[in-house]
């Protein structure tokens, strides 16, 4: 069905010869985006979880990524040479760098940075031509995770978002800069260009639907349903003050309706652009009928062909775009007979040195970048090691940031949230502000300084790692697990909640239950951490990398890990 | 629920399902399991227990009876909405009970003949726990459960 000869046709050629990295990148050059060739009569475009990089950036695709119970094993829940071997991807080539961490620093030189705007808006302008009348489609998170962002309350993306012509949208991060931010935008910026749309959010109070469920677009003649689901934990997972009077969760009923009542309206083709994530989307998929295919984000995984999940009725194409504008997806659907006949997925990866600017794009980023010039290029300190956030334990970047947590605020456990995004820094690079923003530009960044039990820690670790270990994906939320410093743990993803964690160990000796540890934090999400402030993430993590002036590759504190041997979603000799 | 029956409940730490619907006043005076009730009823640790202790048999686990509009994680621990439908015939009342919180039992609605066996109300939960709907209908029972998790939250995607 998926047409992975296609796909790879002009990626491999070099490298299925052996070629190492540097070899390929000549032959390789050329054609990579040139077998685009569309087909069928609707063209789908999506992009999803670029968390603001307006500019191209790296992005270390994760070396642990596990699934459990039937999940285990299964597409997302691969990583390196399992993921290539997988889906048929040749190792040492440009496409097996988009899509793993394999020998990532030195092919991150070689083929350079990924993504950005400017970039995009050339392949997009470049995709649409070859397909008249098609969608772009955005899962959400464009609005976070960049010092312009935060500091524009996600204008500078909204302005660029418009002028990349996005036509349909859903949200998570989005909501973090509050439901009145977010109504300003909807109802304003993006009246008559974008539809927010989102079915499982509604009015606390009465249950009224706060965006429109789904719209129905015509492409050539067909007309083309495109229901949204924001993402279903943001109350939970984000402060829940930001949205208070609004509620949220998967909602497989009225999801159900919604894709009922486009189909009764005539749509030919329904299509859910997700926020759930896509082991919720797997699930999804798997009960709710109707759906042709998901475009699904929120959980980073580049997936390069989709999954296909029977139901009842039918059967769902599910795909995950992975994250930071590494990558668009392209759909292109047959449609007829009033119904979608077949398909063809490419998930694209954007390499800037082999697209040009788009001028107009260009010039907005500039724009938007010029007030912002000199505080975003402040240098804080250089890195002797490899800066990355992705993975399901720890990352070198997060290290980084519990070891300065630990320091400044002289605190013997620290705590920082298992946020997927954050782009990566190559060995030598000077750390600039702007680079500390990209890992912590959030709207509740209090560093908090807490004396908690082992008995409360033992629980925190515990609530974090079923959210993520469920074996339900419906009671996942899509992070990773909390990253730990100072504190040693053990971890059997497999077990149940109360029984994950274990040999937790402070300097040697056992964690004790009732005695108090002093514990640093970052991104609380209650009411009461919002009400006693304090200092944001940024500065004390400045003021760590100004003192230090030179980042040693930082040591991973990573949890013994217990009832995962042999799996496919970690990679052999990595973190 | 009455102050007694609050400190009868409070006092028996292994209360179970069918006895707090007991003590609810589900089963009067005149029925049959309420009139043999006794001290052992109250007592008893599991649901199989408490049937036994009350003369009667396992309530049911039924397909018929749906959850609707309740959260698989609650987004707040002190407004988690419930819905709940039942599909069997001539049900006459729905309880709505919560395993871990200190008083068992949220709610009992009475469905009145002729009217449609649909609830939808707001419990409070202090931690993950089933929520089981339990069903009386031509005088026997059936019950369904649901797992809703109530988490610290925080550290999302």
């Amino acid at each position: 069905m998926m047409r992975r000869r296609e796909f790879l046709q002009g990626l491999v050629a070099a490298a299925v010869a052996g070629l190492p990295i540097d070899a390929t990148r000549a032959a390789g050059d050329g054609r990579l985006y040139d077998p685009l060739r569309p087909f069928g009569n609707v063209g789908l475009l999506h992009i999803t979880d670029c968390h603001a990089q307006l500019n191209p950036s790296r992005f270390r695709e994760p070396s642990v990524n596990l699934g459990v119970g039937p999940a285990r094993g299964k597409p997302p829940h691969l990583v390196g040479e399992a993921l290539l071997k997988h889906f048929g991807i040749a190792p040492g080539t440009r496409t097996a760098h988009a899509f793993t961490h394999l020998d990532f620093e030195r092919a991150a030189r070689v083929y350079g940075a990924m993504g950005g705007f400017a970039h995009l808006s050339t392949l997009v302008k470049r995709l649409r031509s070859q397909r008249p009348g098609a969608l772009l489609l955005d899962g959400g998170d464009s609005w976070q995770g960049s010092a312009t962002s935060l500091w524009t309350r996600g204008q500078d993306m909204v302005d660029a978002a418009k002028l990349l012509g996005v036509d349909v949208m859903t949200g998570h991060w989005e909501f973090t800069y509050g439901a009145r931010r977010v109504k300003e935008v909807v109802d304003g910026d993006f009246s008559g260009r974008i539809d927010f749309i989102a079915q499982n959010v509604r009015t606390a109070d009465f249950s009224d639907p706060v965006f429109e469920p789904y719209v129905i677009k015509t492409i050539n003649g067909i007309p083309v349903a495109i229901v949204g689901q924001a993402f279903p934990y943001t109350p939970i997972a984000n402060p829940r003050y930001f949205v208070r009077d609004w509620t949220f969760g998967i909602q497989e009923e009225s999801l159900q309706k919604a894709v009922d009542a486009a189909r009764g309206k005539g749509a030919q083709a329904v299509v859910l652009l997700s926020h759930n994530g896509m082991d919720v989307d797997l699930k999804l998929a798997s009960r709710v009928t109707g759906i042709d295919v998901i475009l699904g984000g929120h959980t980073h995984d580049g997936v390069p062909q989709p999954s296909i999940v029977a139901n009842r009725a039918g059967s769902t194409v599910v795909t995950n775009a992975g994250c930071n504008g590494k990558f668009i997806g392209v759909l292109d659907l047959e449609v007829g007979n009033g119904r979608v006949t077949d398909f063809r997925y490419q998930l694209l990866p954007v390499f800037a040195d082999l697209l040009s600017e788009d001028a107009g794009m260009a010039a907005l980023i500039a724009r938007v970048r010029a007030p912002y010039a000199t505080r975003l290029a402040e240098p804080l300190a250089v890195t002797d090691g490899l800066l990355y956030r992705r993975g399901n334990f720890n990352g070198t970047f997060d290290q980084l940031i519990l070891d300065g947590l630990m320091r400044e605020k002289n605190a013997e456990i620290a705590f920082s949230p298992g946020f997927r995004w954050g782009t990566t820094l190559l060995p030598g690079q000077t750390i600039t502000r702007e680079h500390l923003m990209e890992q912590t530009a959030i709207t509740y960044p209090y560093v908090t300084a807490s004396e908690l039990t082992g008995q409360t820690i033992k629980t925190i670790l515990e609530d974090v790692a079923d959210n993520l270990f469920n074996p339900d994906p419906y009671y996942q939320q899509g992070g990773d697990m909390v990253r730990v410093g100072g504190m040693r743990y053990a971890i059997d993803p497999t077990a149940s909640i109360g029984r994950r964690i274990s040999r937790m160990e402070l300097g040697g000796k056992a964690i004790d239950a009732d005695k108090k540890y002093k514990v640093a934090g970052w991104a609380p999400v209650s009411d009461d951490a919002k009400a006693a402030g304090g200092e944001a993430i940024w500065d004390v993590i400045e003021r760590y990398l100004r003192d230090q002036k030179t980042i040693k590759p930082p040591r991973l504190n990573l949890p013994k890990l217990a009832g995962v041997s042999g799996d496919p979603g970690i990679a052999a000799a990595s973190p | 629920m009455d102050r007694k029956r609050r400190q009868v409940l409070k006092s028996g730490g292994g209360v179970t399902l069918l006895t707090l619907v007991a003590a609810a006043g589900w089963l009067r005076p005149g029925d049959a399991a309420a009139q043999s009730w006794n001290k052992a009823a109250f007592d008893t640790k599991s649901m199989a227990d408490t049937m036994k202790a009350l003369g009667g048999g396992e309530p049911v686990q039924s397909k018929d009876i749906v959850f609707f509009q309740t959260p698989d994680i609650a987004e707040n621990g002190a407004v988690v909405p419930v819905g709940i439908i039942s599909n069997i015939p001539n049900t006459e009342s729905i309880a709505v009970l919560i395993e871990k919180n200190p008083n068992m039992l949220a709610a009992v609605f009475d469905i009145p003949p002729g009217t449609e066996p649909s609830l939808s109300t707001r419990v409070k939960m202090g931690q993950s726990s089933n929520i089981y709907a339990l069903v009386k209908a031509d005088g026997k029972y059936f019950v369904a459960a649901k797992d809703v998790k109530v988490t610290l939250g925080g550290c999302g995607g």
